[in-house]
């Protein structure tokens, strides 16, 4: 799970680091109150949402005075953001942050991470911050600290004190960045966090330590624990159908193309879309619908998949293991009755009960022409690729 | 011999009567001919379960009355990790979690302390479908038909998997292709795992039953570019694979905790350009698993 800038500085201020003074707010007016009530010269105000690019695409500004906070959110709040992570039709700006600038004498970046390899956690450090840190690991690895977590002790007192004096840091500031450190460590296990970032953590020439910009995210596994973090959400960064998909305990991820695909198991969901690709198609989505799968669920996904009105066919892929064959048979002809099939849909089912699933489409084929079977996974990419195009 | 697990195995259920699929896949077990012996479910030790199985309050119970060696746990996620603990301590050699949705940190927590017993434990999963030796023992949620158990004249391929439909999959293809399987490992999709590409690969190559290696991956980590690099060292065996995932978009989760793309790394490319280069056919198509097996096999 996902959460923003400004809930993310929260949490860093909880945790005791130090973030330079900020309001949120949700209209331009009150960006100008934000202003005067932050009462320093200089400030930013910066778009909250998920997508990275917000500089380039204009939706971070550095402002002088309220009028200009306030010309800067009603841009903001009018406009959509549109950056290489958004998509062409971009995304709406509901909140904006309007936050103290500072003079900034250097800046570094702390990150907080998953290492597989060592199944731990392990601190990303670099004096090198404000920049894409996978960029500076690509170009200059040596210029990347790592300093892996002990997977029951966290970050001991003196491997902060390393990282720091590796960045550099000397006297108070040592101590100050090595408490960074800790907090930040004891904040992605206090809440079960995937990656917690601070970039840029800044040196400013009055000589503070400061976090600056704050990326959180938290373990989707995990949430059951945190109904705090849970209450954090924003629905409104998700596709609706998304949403939908979850309430329905289905594994949905709306893509750009234009066949829906229904499968069973997230491997052979993702596999699916390979072999649509493969074939010339382009996949609408990722769904698995999971072993477990009721009849209702899995209508209910037909209807999630039709009602992305950019499909133009569905490919319902079943290797029938938990799932039953029969099951996914007669919900797709539930489906076709209550929604009907105005695509084409291929199907192509193997395993548990599946002749009785072929008898039970066999016998409902006069009621969904546009229903066709097929004998395997590539058949059943090739006839949905042609039917769409 | 197969790898693993074999029909000598005796094996518990942790979370044997609960929702979770922990009856419904014991009974699914036992009827494959698998040694189930018991299972446990705190608070109701010294009762039976549908298929007349003993139920234990604890494994040490569970183990001093049936001589159980491995598990097959069905836990729900927030007690899970502890279950795999406790299968460690009682000194159950084969831990194999189903369970999904474990949290990360509880998995970071629990393979520290596995390190503890060295090599007299060893986890399959958690997140994944389990193993299967077929004709001799299945611990897991696969459907047990789809498999071929070796006979004379049938050569054996070793699956191992990141994904479990996938690997029915690829199962069902080298069945209708003629082959028969040693044993397939289902290793999971959770980013801290168990047992991972390089053990199982050790095991295939070192198991005198296995004639070749199927192996399957997702986007995700870098697991399958060291497993890359240790077939083209220690790897004699022919080797298939497939990765999935090419068509995922970066910083999306699909599906599986561990398939995401993230900062430049896990991506379906460098997966299949490393496997490539360590000689490994690489199937294009998840229908063609099969025969990429087929063509590493004629060299």
């Amino acid at each position: 799970m996902k959460i923003h800038e400004y809930q993310a500085r929260e949490l860093l201020a909880k945790a005791g680091i130090a973030v330079p003074a900020a309001r949120v707010v949700e209209s331009a007016a009150d960006a100008a109150a934000a202003f005067n009530a932050n009462a320093v010269p200089l400030q930013v105000v910066k778009a909250q949402v998920f997508a990275g690019g917000r500089g380039k695409a204009g939706f971070v500004k550095l402002v002088k005075s309220a009028a200009e906070a306030q010309t800067a959110a009603d841009f903001m709040f009018k406009n959509r953001m549109v950056s290489v992570q958004t998509g062409p039709e971009g995304i709406a700006v509901k909140k904006v942050l309007v936050a103290a600038a500072v003079d900034i004498a250097h800046e570094y970046y702390l990150g907080l991470v998953l290492d597989r390899a060592k199944a731990t956690v392990s601190v990303i450090a670099s004096a090198e911050g404000g920049v894409e840190i996978e960029t500076v690991a690509h170009q200059r690895p040596q210029a990347i600290i790592r300093e892996p977590l002990h997977p029951a002790l966290g970050l001991p007192g003196f491997a902060a004190r390393r990282v720091a004096a590796r960045l550099g840091f000397t006297g108070s500031q040592a101590s100050q960045v090595a408490q960074v450190l800790l907090k930040s460590a004891a904040l992605y296990a206090q809440y079960d966090c995937s990656i917690v970032e601070i970039n840029p953590l800044v040196l400013t020439k009055d000589g503070k330590i400061l976090a600056i910009d704050a990326k959180i995210n938290f373990d989707d596994s995990a949430l059951f624990r945190h109904p705090d973090i849970l209450a954090m959400a924003d629905p409104a960064e998700h596709d609706p159908l998304e949403l939908r998909a979850a309430k329905a305990n289905l594994n949905y991820i709306k893509l750009e193309g234009d066949i829906a695909c229904l499968v069973n198991g997230a491997g052979l969901a993702m596999a699916t879309m390979d072999v649509v690709q493969l074939h010339g198609g382009k996949p609408a989505n990722f769904l698995d619908v999971g072993g477990g799968v009721k009849p209702e669920g899995a209508v209910e996904a037909f209807r999630i998949l039709l009602s992305d009105n950019k499909v133009r066919g569905v490919l319902v892929n079943i290797f029938g293991g938990i799932a039953r064959c029969d099951l996914i048979a007669q919900a797709l002809i539930a489906a076709g009755r209550e929604v009907g099939f105005k695509v084409p849909v291929v199907v192509r089912l193997e395993g548990t009960n599946v002749q009785a699933a072929r008898d039970i489409l066999a016998e409902a084929r006069a009621e969904l022409p546009t229903l066709q079977s097929a004998t395997d996974l590539n058949d059943a990419a090739k006839k949905i690729v042609a039917a769409t195009t | 011999m197969s790898i693993l697990v074999h029909k000598n195995t005796r094996v518990i259920c942790q979370g044997i009567t609960g929702g979770g699929g922990g009856a419904f896949h014991t009974k699914g077990c036992l009827d494959y001919g698998t040694k189930m012996v018991g299972g446990t479910s705190p608070g109701k030790g010294g009762t039976k379960d549908a298929n007349g199985l003993p139920i234990f309050d604890t494994v040490e119970q569970a183990r001093k009355a049936t001589g159980a060696d491995a598990t097959m746990i069905f836990v729900p996620p927030p007690f899970a990790a502890d279950a795999i603990c406790e299968a460690a301590a009682e000194g159950i050699r084969l831990i194999v979690a189903i369970t999904e949705g474990i949290p990360v940190l509880d998995m970071v927590r629990a393979k520290k302390f596995l390190a503890e017993f060295g090599d007299q434990v060893t986890l399959v999963g958690p997140n994944c479908p389990g193993v299967i030796t077929p004709g001799e023992c299945k611990i897991g949620i696969m459907p047990g038909y789809i498999h071929t158990p070796p006979e004379p004249g049938k050569r054996r391929v070793g699956i191992i998997s990141r994904s479990g439909t996938l690997t029915y999959e690829a199962v069902w293809q080298t069945t209708q292709l003629g082959w028969s399987q040693s044993t397939c490992v289902g290793i999971g999709g959770d980013p801290v795992k168990g047992l991972d590409f390089v053990e199982v690969l050790a095991l295939f190559q070192a198991d005198a039953d296995t004639d070749a290696i199927i192996m399957i991956g997702e986007i995700g980590g870098t697991a399958e570019e060291t497993a890359a690099a240790y077939i083209k060292k220690n790897v004699t065996k022919p080797v298939a694979g497939f990765i999935a995932g090419r068509t995922a978009p970066p910083g999306k989760r699909m599906g599986h905790a561990g398939a995401i793309i993230s900062g430049g790394e896990g991506t379906a490319e460098s997966k299949i350009q490393a496997m490539r280069a360590a000689g490994i056919t690489v199937a294009d198509s998840p229908a063609d698993i099969g025969h990429a097996l087929n063509i590493a096999w004629r060299g």
